[in-house]
């Protein structure tokens, strides 16, 4: 297990293809560097599998979802990264969604505990049914905790450079209770409901994600001068849990001011915590900040599972089949996956890759200011693949 | 049910702010065409022409409050601005049955004159004691508020070509102020979306675009999410948009507004959106321009009735110090004055603002320099005096 952690570690030091590792699967699958406390994980049943892949869950979703995966298909193909992917394809819009194919997938991820995804678009029109699949979805595999980490990429210059922020949102409760009704002719009510526990739980895994990544401060994120009891109960919670982590600084921040701040003064934060909906508008917020939806990745995790996405999340269906998407967004995330099953050094390759597109400033999709197409920007992934690093 | 008991708190609720619920279209044509700008042609006046005095409410607030509003009223009489100030002192007082509410002189004087200009006001941490701007929206019916984000010149921000007004609707929404602890550890906030209020605040976004020469108005709403809610709003954003087609209406995701507002706010134009948005998006285009030392706003009542304000703290540190930035309040005065249809005047005074922070010459602590806030005042004042 020497060589394991040698080449993990290293970034491709031992030179090889990375695809022979020898320590079982199971262990480094046991081993999921983002999985809570024991006590919300529960035991872990090995996968009973003797192949050499992962399998992974693929859920393109609508919008350019498709064209994003195709692009993390085509690297993982090209880098020989032991990835095999189960695609569902589960879509409100076209007609694809139905208990049946959710159940597919929840099955699925039953067996893969790590999945990739595109965003399933939400209609707009209410007809009948208040919660989305893609709520829903989240809710079934309890997919409590999206992370975004908002990173500058070194090379694309925007208003605001080496920014390193990480936005941890609850995304189970809150606004999206998808309780709403008509009380009076004319008047609507909409329920956001904040819980003790699902509070506690999401502001313990930010104070946990802090620790293991080094970080220094959390600031939670709420509006608890108008929502005295419902963030006011957020509020209290995160205090609470920020005892029993005296080495990270904590504090609190109005929702308003965090907007306000994060475009004057954004070196200000390190990591963020906060209900869904506030998690919504700053994760878009930070990712315009550094580029845009197309260049941060995002993950959603439960005790369980591990969702890779975009960062911001958007379908861009204007963008369908024109060949113009920035896969960055999909094609980090997609390394971060790898990262999590503990194929550091494909993690790696593919990271480095695509930074070093970036960087190299000469392939670049429209949205950074280029003329190339995804495909000319998967191509040029590709070719830096073979790239590798000699440290 | 238990849920009854809501309903009837709700209803009451409403009934507190003025909106009958059953009589629907009770709003009343004018009540919308009363707004910011409305008079666009101004006549041209001779120069000896003395225009009818008017009385504006003065509420000078806490803090710096006194001081940046002595230097409105310095710069106003620099301008010959035909207002006369009447000063209120506005403390939260109980009356009979420990209700809260303004002081009735100060009441009476806004139900008389309808405009108002307030400084920053604290509040205090007392039990109970509600929130002063809070008593002020309701007392008034303050139901739009307005603020145009602009890039000022020379002041130096990430973000250059800002021109945008962000409009919120100010009366309902999550700031319903209901909520219930529904077994130890579960909160319910109730969010509170009607049909008349997004009806008002729709038809007052278009009615402003159309007065201030405005071209495009963006719903900004949630309703992927909330759908029978936000919908709501937003189809009433929708048929408002139905009956101004000389508007350009477009609607967006919050989440999409935000991610483009950072990357390029040159595409937002009139923004209008229910409150917790509006309150959010406000400060951060706020920020994009500078934070609220420089950002105006203006609300909107029922019955012709509109405060403008700076939105920015009582800054209690440097009080009295002569050190505090009057912009905000000034440029909130500027609105007032565009209002109130006295567009020359307020013309005079932007101008006069904008060319003391472009010059850099003469600029208080916070806008990078380090004067006081007389000398900028007076920087401000000889500027509009050679205007003449």
């Amino acid at each position: 297990s020497m060589i394991v952690l040698s080449r993990g570690g290293g970034g491709g030091g031992g030179g090889g293809d990375g695809s022979g590792l020898s320590s079982p699967r199971w262990q480094q699958l046991a081993s999921r560097p983002l999985s809570l406390s024991a006590g919300l994980c529960g035991s872990e049943a090995p996968p009973a599998r003797a192949d050499a892949t992962f399998k992974v869950t693929m859920v393109p979703g609508d919008g350019v979802g498709p064209e994003l995966m195709t692009a993390v298909k085509e690297v993982f193909k090209a880098g020989d990264v032991p990835v095999e992917f189960e695609e569902f394809h589960l879509s409100e819009v076209q007609n694809m969604a139905s208990e049946e194919k959710l159940d597919q997938v929840l099955t699925s991820m039953k067996n893969n505990k790590v999945a990739i995804k595109g965003k399933i678009h939400t209609p707009m029109e209410f007809k009948g049914e208040l919660a989305s699949y893609e709520m829903r979805l989240r809710r079934k595999l309890d997919l409590f905790a999206n992370v975004v980490h908002v990173n500058s990429l070194p090379g694309y210059s925007t208003r605001h450079n080496n920014l390193d922020l990480v936005i941890i949102r609850e995304q189970t409760e809150g606004e999206y209770s998808s309780l709403e009704h008509e009380s009076v002719t004319g008047v609507i009510e909409c329920l956001k409901i904040i819980t003790r526990e699902k509070s506690r739980r999401i502001a313990k895994f930010a104070f946990d994600y802090a620790t293991k990544k080094g970080r220094n401060k959390v600031t939670a994120v709420h509006k608890a001068n108008i929502m005295k009891l419902g963030d006011g109960l957020f509020l209290q919670s995160c205090a609470e849990v920020a005892q029993l982590y005296p080495k990270i600084k904590y504090e609190n921040i109005i929702i308003d001011n965090c907007c306000m701040q994060l475009v004057q003064n954004p070196y200000q934060f390190d990591v963020l915590v906060m209900p869904n909906l506030y998690g919504n508008i700053i994760d878009n917020l930070a990712a315009g900040l550094v580029g845009g939806a197309g260049v941060v990745p995002g993950e959603s995790y439960s005790a369980e599972y591990a969702v890779f996405e975009t960062g911001a999340r958007h379908p861009f269906a204007q963008a369908v089949g024109r060949n113009i998407a920035n896969p960055t967004a999909m094609l980090l995330s997609a390394s971060n996956m790898l990262r999590h099953l503990n194929l550091e050094y494909h993690s790696q390759m593919v990271s480095d890759a695509v930074k070093r597109v970036i960087k190299q400033g000469k392939v670049r999709t429209r949205d950074l200011g280029g003329y190339s197409t995804t495909g000319d920007f998967v191509r040029a992934v590709v070719e830096n693949l073979r790239h590798r690093p000699v440290h | 049910m238990a849920t009854n008991v809501y309903h009837l708190q709700i209803l009451n609720l409403l009934r507190k702010w003025g909106l009958s619920v059953n009589d629907k279209d009770k709003i009343k044509a004018q009540e919308v065409s009363r707004v910011v700008g409305a008079l666009v042609k101004e006549t041209p006046q001779p120069r000896t022409f003395i225009r009818r005095m008017q009385t504006v409410t003065l509420i000078p607030g806490d803090g710096i409050g006194p001081e940046i509003s002595s230097a409105v009223m310095q710069i106003f009489e620099a301008a010959k601005a035909p207002i006369q100030w009447e000063e209120r002192n506005v403390t939260a007082i109980q009356g009979p049955g420990g209700k809260w509410m303004i002081p009735p002189d100060a009441k009476e004087s806004m139900d008389r004159n309808k405009i108002g200009l307030k400084g920053p006001l604290k509040t205090p941490i007392a039990a109970g004691h509600p929130s002063m701007n809070l008593l002020l929206r309701k007392t008034f019916d303050l139901y739009a508020n307005v603020r145009p984000c602009v890039s000022i010149e020379g002041y130096k921000t990430p973000y250059t070509d800002v021109n945008l007004v962000t409009i919120r609707e100010n009366t309902e929404g999550e700031y319903s102020g209901i909520e219930h602890v529904i077994v130890d550890g579960v909160v319910q906030s109730i969010k509170l979306i009607t049909e008349q209020a997004s009806q008002r605040i729709a038809e007052y976004a278009f009615e402003y675009a159309r007065n201030n020469q405005r071209a495009s108005v963006t719903a900004v709403h949630k309703a992927n999410i909330m759908r029978m809610s936000d919908g709501l709003f937003l189809r009433k954003c929708r048929e408002a948009a139905e009956k101004h087609k000389d508007v350009k209406f477009t609607e967006m995701y919050l989440d999409t507004v935000c991610l483009n507002m950072v990357q390029d706010p040159t595409q937002f134009d009139v923004l209008v959106m229910p409150n917790l948005y509006g309150d959010i998006l406000s400060d951060l285009c706020a920020g994009l321009i500078g934070g609220l030392g420089v950002t105006p706003s203006g609300n909107i009542g029922a019955n012709g009735v509109a405060i403008f304000e700076s939105v920015h703290g009582t800054a209690p540190d440097i009080a009295g110090k002569d050190m505090a930035n009057p912009t905000a309040l000034l440029l909130s005065a500027v609105m007032m004055l565009q209002h109130m249809g006295l567009h020359g005047h307020a013309k005079k005074i932007k101008t006069a603002c904008f060319d003391t922070i472009r010059d850099k010459k003469v600029l208080t602590k916070d806008l990078g320099g380090n004067s006081k806030c007389s000398e900028f005042t007076e920087a401000i004042c000889q500027r509009v005096r050679d205007m003449e």
